[in-house]
C-alpha cells in the first residue's frame, strides 16, 4: 500500500462526511463503515455487498419501555444484514441483557437467522454478570479457547477480537489486562504494516466520556502496538449510538444497538435505556456495514 | 463509677446488635454509598433503576449477579472489616460496607 498518509486521511475523512446510509468508495484498503438504520431503505448504488456487518447490543431479555420487542428489532436487523449479503458478521457484545441461560438460548436461535457464513462475537458487560462469563463462554468461547480474545484473517485483512469487560477496576473504565496485551503484541508482531487491521471490542477503546465509563483504561498500550499499521479500523458498541473519529491511520467507530438507544454523553444520571416515541425508534437502531471498496495494486516492470 | 461505666458499655453493645441496613440503587448510585453495620447484620440492596446493576465485592466475598429493576440482593456480614464493592456493569458505581 503506497498511498501517502495525507491521502489516506483525506479519504477516511471523506468516509465520515456522509450521513448514515451512504455507500462510498475508498482506495488504499482503508475500511469504510456505513451505518444503516432499520428505517433506512437500502441505499442506491449498494450493489457491492459489504465485506462484513457489525451488529451490537441486542440485549435479549430486555422488555421495558424503551423497547418491549428487542427480539423483533434483532430479527429486523438480521433481515437488513441478509439483504446486504455480507461475507460474515461480527457482534460486539451485550448479546443478552442479564446473562441468563434462557436469554443466550433465545439470542442464539435468533442469530441463526443470519445467512452470513460466520458470526464472530465478543462479550459485553451484560453478558458476563455471572462473574466468570460461564454462560457466554459455553456458547461462544470456542474461537478463543475460552480466553475471550482471538484473531482471524479474511480477504487479506487481519481481525482482532478484544475483551474489555472482564478486567474492571472499581471506579474505572473497561480494561484489557496485561495477558491480553501481551497476546496482542505477539499476534501483531510479524504482520506487515500494510495489512488492514480491524479491531473490535465491546466498550469503546478510546475515551468518549469517562464519567459514564465510556472508555478503556489501558487501551493506549494496545494502540502503541497498532500505530505502525497503515489502516486500523476500531469497531465498538456499548454506547448504543454512533460516535466516531479519525486519528492518523486509525478510524474509530461505535455502532447503534439493535435494541434501544441511550442518551448522549452526560445527558441524564447515567447510560440507561432511552425511551423515544415508537415511530422514532427504528431510525435509532441498526447495524454497520464495512466495505473495502478498492485496493490499489501496483506492479513494477523492468526493461529487461 | 466503674459499674456505671460497665453498664453503659453493655447498653451500647446491646443497642449495636444486628442493625440491618438497606442500600438503594437509584440513578446509577448506591445510596448510601458507605454504610456501617455491626457484625451479624444483613445488608439488602434494592435496584430501582431501569438499568440492571450488580453488587460485587472487590475481594470476591459476595456477588449479586445482574439485578433487574426492583430485584434485591442481601448479604449477612459476620466479620468486622471494610468491604468495598462495585457494579460490574457500571464500574464507576462503588460503595462500601463497614462492619464493626
Amino acid at each position: 500500500m503506497t498511498d501517502s498518509p495525507d491521502r489516506s486521511r483525506r479519504d477516511a475523512l471523506k468516509c465520515l462526511g456522509f450521513g448514515a446510509g451512504t455507500v462510498f468508495t475508498l482506495s488504499g484498503g482503508v475500511l469504510c463503515a456505513t451505518d444503516l438504520a432499520l428505517a433506512a431503505a437500502r441505499p442506491p448504488g449498494a450493489a457491492r455487498a459489504p465485506f462484513f456487518v457489525q451488529i451490537s447490543d441486542s440485549h435479549i431479555g430486555f422488555s421495558r419501555d424503551a423497547n418491549p420487542d428487542v427480539n423483533v428489532t434483532l430479527e429486523e436487523t438480521i433481515g437488513l444484514a441478509n439483504a446486504l449479503n455480507p461475507d460474515f458478521a461480527i457482534h460486539t457484545g451485550d448479546i443478552t441483557h442479564l446473562s441468563r441461560p434462557a436469554e443466550f438460548d433465545l439470542a442464539a436461535q435468533l442469530l441463526k437467522g443470519l445467512n452470513a457464513s460466520e458470526l464472530h462475537t465478543v462479550p459485553g458487560e451484560h453478558d458476563v454478570t455471572d462473574g466468570t462469563g460461564a454462560e457466554y463462554f459455553a456458547r461462544y468461547g470456542a474461537a478463543s479457547a475460552n480466553r475471550g480474545w482471538y484473531s482471524f484473517d479474511a480477504r487479506g485483512a487481519h481481525f482482532v477480537a478484544l475483551v474489555n469487560v472482564m478486567d474492571f477496576k472499581a471506579g474505572g473504565l473497561g480494561g484489557l489486562g496485561a495477558d491480553q496485551i501481551a497476546w496482542l503484541k505477539d499476534d501483531l508482531a510479524h504482520r506487515p504494516a500494510s495489512t488492514p487491521v480491524v479491531v473490535f471490542a465491546h466498550m469503546p477503546l478510546w475515551t468518549i466520556y469517562a464519567p459514564w465509563g465510556w472508555g478503556t483504561g489501558d487501551a493506549d498500550q494496545a494502540f502503541a502496538l497498532l500505530r505502525r499499521f497503515g489502516s486500523v479500523t476500531v469497531l465498538n458498541g456499548h454506547i448504543h449510538q454512533i460516535v466516531q473519529k479519525v486519528e492518523g491511520n486509525m478510524v474509530f467507530h461505535t455502532a447503534r444497538s439493535t435494541a434501544f438507544p441511550q442518551p448522549a454523553a452526560g445527558d441524564g444520571p447515567g447510560p440507561g435505556p432511552l425511551s423515544v416515541p415508537r415511530a422514532d425508534l427504528a431510525r435509532m437502531l441498526g447495524l454497520t456495514g464495512v466495505t473495502v471498496a478498492r485496493h490499489t495494486k501496483l506492479s513494477d516492470a523492468t526493461l529487461g | 463509677m466503674l459499674l456505671r461505666t460497665l453498664l453503659l458499655a453493655l447498653a451500647f453493645s446491646t443497642a449495636a446488635l444486628a442493625q440491618d441496613a438497606t442500600v438503594t440503587i437509584r440513578n446509577f448510585d448506591f445510596s448510601p454509598m458507605d454504610v456501617t453495620v455491626s457484625a451479624g447484620s444483613t445488608v439488602t440492596w434494592k435496584n430501582l433503576d431501569g438499568e440492571p446493576h450488580t453488587v460485587t465485592s472487590t475481594d470476591g466475598i459476595f456477588r449479586s449477579g445482574a439485578l433487574d429493576q426492583d430485584q434485591s440482593f442481601s448479604f449477612k456480614f459476620d466479620r468486622p472489616g471494610v468491604y468495598k464493592y462495585l457494579c460490574t456493569i457500571h464500574p464507576r458505581m462503588t460503595g462500601s460496607v463497614t462492619v464493626k
